[in-house]
């Protein structure tokens, strides 16, 4: 662990906790999934906003875990994690290169029509419903009609 | 009791009727865990049975908080015994087959999906809050619980007999979640929640046009069973069901990891 001497910039600590992998889907991080909602200093504690994705998701404390694990590795020790609730999580938080890493990795990323714009293994459009609930929380099941894989779609909430 | 009721104390009864009925469904839909006809719908309950637990920590937890008595939501939903629970009775009784446990979730979803839109303004910051975090979480219940008692009800002879029957067995446990007392209108006083009474219209009309297109008919009979969200009366189901879901606290008390 290294010591550290001065305070770190929060625009570090956003870089660093970029580089933190969501527990369930690992391509994508912490901060792209919008889950942090703030970074600031309180005097020499640093706080970080927390927000859950579904209210059960049993990855929640995982992620407040990584989270601070992440955060002593570069050396912090105060640390104060809040679990924020309002605004409710939104999809909408998602950033783009987490989009287009859930799509690389074979996840369809939300779309607001409700379902997936494209099958992310063979891009074709004729894609079906197979259940509203996935392998987890925030996924439903889909199909491709074309190359008959079976694929998440990551549900836009 | 109901005349002398403090603020914090009709609070906290409000609170932990939200926070049992999720919790005391949640635990009904996870005895499905492993055992639903098809892996996607096995999947599909234990998600559900997910949520309403993940729901029932934040219920719980301001109830807890609004007791005072420095007391968490693992203690209310462990070492409270059946009198104790405020929970409706639709939400205790047994699962039975799986279009019994599905017309169980939406006549409770559309409910539950109607109360939280109200709750969204509540005049509590907290209690908002938690609304608007779940109400989304409880639309997909919605959508999902109506969208299957179509299929079934509008399915085969078969399927179509099953969720009429279905339906004509929980119905007598309907009404309690429209009946008023004491603790709600202090709620509504305090513009904390709506008047339970109030929703039925707007309830009817979302299961009525339901039901309709499922092809089935809502029973005649406007009798009710009452006394779970007082905690007058119980069925004898909900003890048999924390004697599972207690069954650690009460061997162990005070267990953790």
């Amino acid at each position: 662990m290294k010591k550290v001497i001065e305070k770190p910039s929060v625009d570090q600590i956003w870089e660093w906790l970029d580089a933190v992998p969501d527990p369930e889907i690992p391509v994508i991080s912490l901060v792209d999934l919008g889950i942090i909602r703030g970074v600031q200093w309180q005097g020499d504690t640093l706080e970080v906003a927390v927000t859950p994705t579904y209210s059960g998701c049993p990855a929640t404390a995982i992620i407040n875990l990584d989270i601070e694990t992440a955060l002593r590795d570069h050396g912090l020790d105060k640390i104060q994690l809040k679990t924020q609730i309002s605004p409710p999580w939104t999809t909408d938080w998602m950033s783009e290169k987490g989009r287009a890493k859930l799509e690389d990795y074979g996840i369809a990323p939300p779309q607001a029509a409700g379902g997936p714009e494209r099958c992310p293994n063979c891009q074709s459009k004729n894609v079906t419903r197979v259940s509203q609930f996935g392998s987890t929380p925030c996924k439903a099941h889909w199909r491709c009609q074309d190359c008959l894989e079976p694929f998440d779609y990551f549900k836009c909430i | 009791m109901a005349q002398d009721l403090t603020a914090d104390q009709a609070l906290f009864q409000f609170l932990l009727r939200m926070g049992d009925n999720t919790l005391i469904l949640g635990h009904r839909v996870s005895e499905w865990c492993g055992h639903a006809p098809v892996l996607e719908e096995d999947i599909a309950l234990a998600n559900t049975a997910l949520d309403l637990i993940g729901q029932t920590q934040m219920w719980l937890g301001l109830a807890a908080e609004v007791q005072g008595e420095e007391k968490s939501a693992d203690d209310l939903a462990f070492l409270r015994d059946v009198w104790e629970f405020r929970n409706v009775l639709l939400v205790e009784v047994p699962n039975e087959d799986f279009g019994r446990t599905l017309m169980r979730q939406f006549l409770f979803d559309a409910w539950h999906s109607i109360q939280l839109g109200h709750l969204m303004t509540s005049s509590n910051a907290r209690i908002a809050a938690i609304a608007a975090k779940t109400s989304k979480e409880v639309a997909c219940h919605l959508e999902r619980s109506a969208d299957t008692v179509v299929g079934l009800g509008d399915g085969t002879e078969q399927s179509h007999d099953y969720m009429q029957a279905a339906l004509d067995y929980p119905w007598p446990y309907v009404g309690e979640m429209f009946s008023s007392d004491a603790v709600d209108a202090a709620m509504v006083q305090a513009g904390i929640a709506p008047d339970p009474a109030a929703l039925r219209g707007e309830y009817d009309a979302l299961i009525t046009r339901v039901l309709t297109e499922a092809t089935l008919t809502l029973p005649e009979s406007s009798f009710g069973h009452k006394g779970g969200r007082t905690g007058a009366m119980h069925t004898e189901h909900l003890g048999h069901l924390l004697t599972q879901m207690q069954w650690l606290q009460r061997a162990y008390p005070g267990a953790s990891w």
